[in-house]
Order: structure tokens, then C-alpha cells, then sequence
């Protein structure tokens, strides 16, 4: 921790041990140069839609600029009941089973913190989200990693996570579709998931955040499973399928219990998600489809487009159902994902996030986003390809080959 | 088929062999595909949208609305015809409401475009009235805004 030397008094132990995002050195590293193409980036390339930004501008003006229920505004809550049940089939009550959070972040802290006695496992299947084993620790909760292996398309393996659990096991947290590796469950793995949790009693925390981004098959919300509505802990929000990251709004949807005992540290900590974002997400769950539908279309074109040009410069890459990220192996480079990125980034001012900063299985491999344009990705492609003859000497047809 | 013209419509610049990797067609495929589309005139061509405001070129727009009166059997089709042959006229529709058709007229100075309207278009047989209206700013046309497109200013690098 930087200048610990200057200062009389220390922060935390528990959070001075905690390692800093892999992804904040990466990106200071990137801030300083130019004509950089980023695939390194976790967020759509679409701006809001404009009718989302219009309903926030005239919900400033009205000056719906006041605290909200801590729950969030009721008639955000209502049609966010109406999504989750006319997309997903499942049926929350919105006045006691949705709680609206400053994005699913918050949400999967508030769940962690509400359900997690000190020493309770949680197991996480890896590579995933870059916040969630902080999560687990900060609540006083173990982090158990599930390794998710690239043979499989990075689907998890019931009998993995069956092996892992122990008497201490509270809880499973799954993100499908998956950031880093785009991977998505079918509801036939799911259901062996949902079993393992009837079993072993235990609960599931469900990040659906890219549900909506999901290609060439059907997303299955785990709460929908039969039996499972009653265990799972269901996050979703706006950032991913309206274009809404920077607005921060997402929700937690779960039996009253659990919203009520969240809600609890929400009202303490947050209070309550911002009052003109909830307006906007209003507009969004509203009217907001068919540009959902646009984005959708054009992410699935783009993911092709990398994936094919990855396997073609001799990259292996698995075709992701999910998401906006590509996550090819580059194993046989000889060199690690860190070395990989940097090396990349410097000379050929490509960035992309090595893998293991989504947990150590993630180790050689990288995460290439395509929420980036069909000229960028294109140029990137080639620069990656002109990268790998000159540092492995190895040209992509023949590798494929 | 209509994966391929959605992408073509919005970039027609686009490589078959791009196209191909988006779609997950062959490039030989694609290609057969815009080929015939080409024949059968479903493509009827490929252009480019050009903001002449931003250059010293003159060019004047007008939007003309027409009544006409309608005759058995061809309708407005016949004088439809005889005014979309003229080079002048861009674009030609016909619509509901007061007026029949709404012709979008191209001169290079007010002076032709008025020429055009009371010598050629208000003589034609059954043209009952004209509006014309002069264009005065492009804001956004065939789907592209001519206003300033927001820097994509995402951090670099977010989890």
C-alpha cells in the first residue's frame, strides 16, 4: 500500500491485505499513452438511448430531485416485478421482494453481508467478476474458487462444486452469462446446480446482469427453476442491456426475508439509489425493447466477428453464449496473461485484461471485449496477429492448423 | 438474407469477408447473396452520406407537396412518372393528407428550384397546387445525425 509510512494511524489490516483490482494497474498503464485500441473495456459502446436520457431530463426538470423509499420508487419496482416475470417467468411482490441498489455491486454486497455468519463458505465458480471473492471476505464469509475449465466452454461442473462443498457452505454465486468468459448455462446445468443446492441446502446468488445479452439460446433465470425461487438471490440491473453503466442502478430480487434484511444495511449505507436513475430506468423497462433488441443484434455480429478472427490468428477461442467478452487461450505463447497484455499494450497498443485477474484459473488466458466497433476490432485483430509472428513465430494459419 | 442487407444498410462499405465472420455465413455465400440481391433490385444501389454544409457547396433543397387530381384506373402513378424522370427530383412519394405527393427537389441555387416548381411541375396536366417549402439545415438523414457524434470517452480499461 502506497505512503502505509506517512501516515500515524493505519487503515484496516483485513483491508490493507486485500490486493488491489488487477485491472487498476492495467489501466494506469494504458491512461498514458495514445492511439491505443481498447478491448479492455466492460462496458457497452452505445451511449443510453435517448428516450432513457430525455425521461432523466424531464424528471430533473419536474425536480424529482428528492430521497426515494429505500426500496426504490414503487412504480420502478412494479415494472421491474413485470420484466422479471414476462421475460424469466418468475413472480417477486414489489412491494416487499425487490430492492433497487447502486448497481448489481452493491447488490451482491448487500446479499453477502446479509446472509454471511463469519467462517460460512461461499463457492465461486472462477474465472469471475472481479468484485465478488472481495464481497464474500469483506462480509466475514470464505471464498471457495470452483475452477471453470476451458474444455468445457468454461461451464461449470456440478460434480466440481458438489466436491467443494463442506457443513460450512451457505451459498453458490453464479454469473451467467459470464464475465470474463461469455460462457452461459443451459437450463439442463442448471438444474444440476439447483438439485446440489436442494441437497445441500444452500443458497444461490444469481448475477443475470447479461441475461439479456444472450445469443443463439434461451437465458434461463435460476429462480425460475422449480423449488428454487425460495433459495436463489436474483441480481439484475440497467448497465449491461440499456447502456446504462455509468447511471449505477441494478436490483436484487429474493424472498422477503432476505430484501428486508438488505434492505436493512441499504438504508444505512446507501439509503437509496438515486432518485433521476430510477426515473430514467422507469423509461427503460417501459419503452426500452426494441433498442435492447438493436444492441443485442449488433453485439452478436461483432462476437462472431472476434471470435472467428481470434481462432484464425491462432488464438483458441470457444464461441461465447453470452455477454460482450471473448476469452481465448494464449497458453501456448509461452508467456503469462500479465506479460501477455503488457507486452501487447507496448507494442502494439492493443489493450485487452489479462485473465487472471479474474482468479488463478484464469491464468493464460485474456479477455478481448467486442463492445468495441467492427473497424476497431478488425484493426486490433490484426495488430494481435502481427504481435504473435513476431514474438512467437508462429503465424496464426499455421497454428490453426 | 436479411442479415447480410441490415449490415450492408447500415455500412456499405463492408468486406464479404467481414461479413461473413459477423454473420457466420461463408464468404462465398455472401457474396452470391449480395449478387442477386443486386439482380433482383432488392439493392438498388450504394451511396454515401454527405454533409455539403460542411464544405462551400451550394445546394439547395426544397420539399414540394403536389395535389393532383387522380383518374381512373392509374390513380397518381401516371403523373408520378412523368415527374420523377426529372434529374431535379431526389426523392418522390406519395403520401396521405392534404397533399398527394411529396417531392424533395435538388438546385443549385433558390432560383432553379422556383423555375422547376412553377414551369415544370405546376404545368403538368391535373397538378391542382404546389407548397414549397426550402430546406435550411440537415439535422439528421437516412438515419445519420450531421451533428457532432459525443468522443467515446470510456475509461480504457473497466472490469
Amino acid at each position: 500500500m502506497k505512503g502505509v509510512d506517512t501516515v500515524p494511524v493505519l487503515p484496516a489490516k483485513r483491508v490493507r491485505e486485500m490486493p488491489p483490482s488487477g485491472i487498476r494497474k492495467f489501466f494506469d498503464l494504458v491512461s498514458q499513452m495514445d492511439g491505443v485500441i481498447s478491448l479492455g473495456v466492460g462496458e457497452p459502446d452505445f451511449v443510453t438511448p435517448w428516450r432513457i436520457r430525455e425521461a432523466a431530463i424531464y424528471a430533473t426538470e419536474r425536480g424529482a430531485t428528492r430521497y426515494t423509499s429505500n426500496y426504490g420508487i414503487p412504480e420502478l419496482r412494479a415494472q421491474i416485478a413485470k420484466y422479471l416475470e414476462a421475460n424469466w417467468g418468475v413472480r417477486y411482490d414489489p412491494t416487499c421482494e425487490i430492492l433497487v441498489t447502486v448497481g448489481v455491486s452493491e447488490a451482491v454486497d448487500l446479499a453477502c453481508r446479509a446472509i454471511l455468519e463469519p467462517g460460512d463458505e461461499v463457492l465461486l465458480p472462477e474465472p469471475c467478476y472481479v468484485s465478488y471473492k472481495p464481497c464474500v471476505e469483506l462480509a466475514g464469509g470464505v471464498a471457495v474458487p470452483i475452477v471453470c475449465r476451458a474444455e468445457r466452454g468454461f461451464h461449470v461442473d456440478v460434480d466440481d462444486l458438489a466436491a467443494a462443498v463442506t457443513p460450512k457452505t451457505k451459498a453458490i454465486l453464479i454469473n451467467y452469462p459470464n464475465n470474463p468468459t461469455g460462457a452461459s448455462l443451459t437450463r439442463r446445468e442448471l438444474e444440476d446446480i439447483a438439485q446440489l443446492a436442494q441437497e445441500h441446502n444452500l443458497l444461490v446468488l444469481s448475477d443475470e446482469i447479461y441475461a439479456k445479452l444472450t445469443y443463439d439460446m434461451k437465458h434461463t433465470c435460476f429462480a425460475s427453476l422449480p423449488g428454487m425461487r425460495n433459495r436463489t438471490i436474483l441480481f439484475n440491473g440497467f448497465s449491461k442491456a440499456y447502456a446504462m453503466t455509468g447511471w449505477r442502478l441494478g436490483y436484487a430480487a429474493a424472498p422477503a426475508p432476505f430484501i428486508e434484511a438488505m434492505c436493512k444495511i441499504h438504508q444505512y449505507t446507501i439509503l437509496c439509489a438515486g432518485s433521476v436513475p430510477q426515473f430514467a430506468a422507469i423509461e427503460a423497462l417501459r419503452n426500452g425493447e426494441s433498442e435492447v433488441e438493436m444492441m443485442v443484434d449488433s453485439y452478436n455480429h461483432r462476437r462472431r466477428l472476434i471470435v472467428k478472427g481470434l481462432n484464425r490468428i491462432g488464438l483458441p477461442c470457444h464461441l461465447p453464449e453470452g455477454a460482450f467478452y471473448a476469452f481465448p487461450s494464449i497458453k501456448h505463447t509461452g508467456m503469462t496473461s500479465e506479460e501477455f497484455c503488457e507486452k501487447l499494450l507496448m507494442e502494439e497498443k492493443v489493450a485487452v485484461v489479462p485473465g487472471s485477474v479474474f482468479g488463478e484459473c484464469g491464468e493464460g488466458y485474456i479477455r478481448c471485449s467486442y463492445a468495441a466497433s467492427v473497424q476497431e476490432i478488425t484493426e486490433a485483430l490484426e495488430r494481435i496477429s502481427r504481435f504473435l509472428k513476431k514474438n512467437v513465430g508462429v503465424s496464426g494459419a499455421e497454428e490453426a492448423a | 438474407m436479411i442479415d447480410v442487407l441490415r449490415i450492408l444498410e447500415k455500412d456499405a462499405r463492408i468486406s464479404p469477408a467481414t461479413i461473413a465472420d459477423m454473420t457466420g455465413r461463408t464468404e462465398a455465400e455472401v457474396r452470391e447473396i449480395i449478387e442477386r440481391c443486386e439482380r433482383e433490385g432488392i439493392i438498388r444501389t450504394y451511396k454515401t452520406v454527405i454533409d455539403w454544409d460542411r464544405l462551400q457547396e451550394e445546394r439547395v433543397f426544397a420539399f414540394i407537396d403536389v395535389q393532383v387530381t387522380p383518374t381512373r384506373d392509374v390513380g397518381f402513378d401516371d403523373v408520378a412518372l412523368r415527374i420523377h424522370r426529372f434529374p431535379e427530383v431526389h426523392s418522390l412519394y406519395l403520401v396521405s393528407g392534404e397533399y398527394d405527393l411529396r417531392i424533395v427537389v435538388e438546385g443549385r441555387s433558390l432560383k432553379e428550384v422556383a423555375f422547376f416548381v412553377s414551369e415544370k411541375l405546376a404545368t403538368i396536366d391535373r397538378v391542382r397546387a404546389t407548397a414549397t417549402h426550402f430546406l435550411l439545415k440537415k439535422y439528421k438523414e437516412d438515419g445519420v445525425a450531421f451533428t457532432e457524434t459525443p468522443p467515446d470517452d470510456r475509461l480504457a480499461v473497466t472490469p
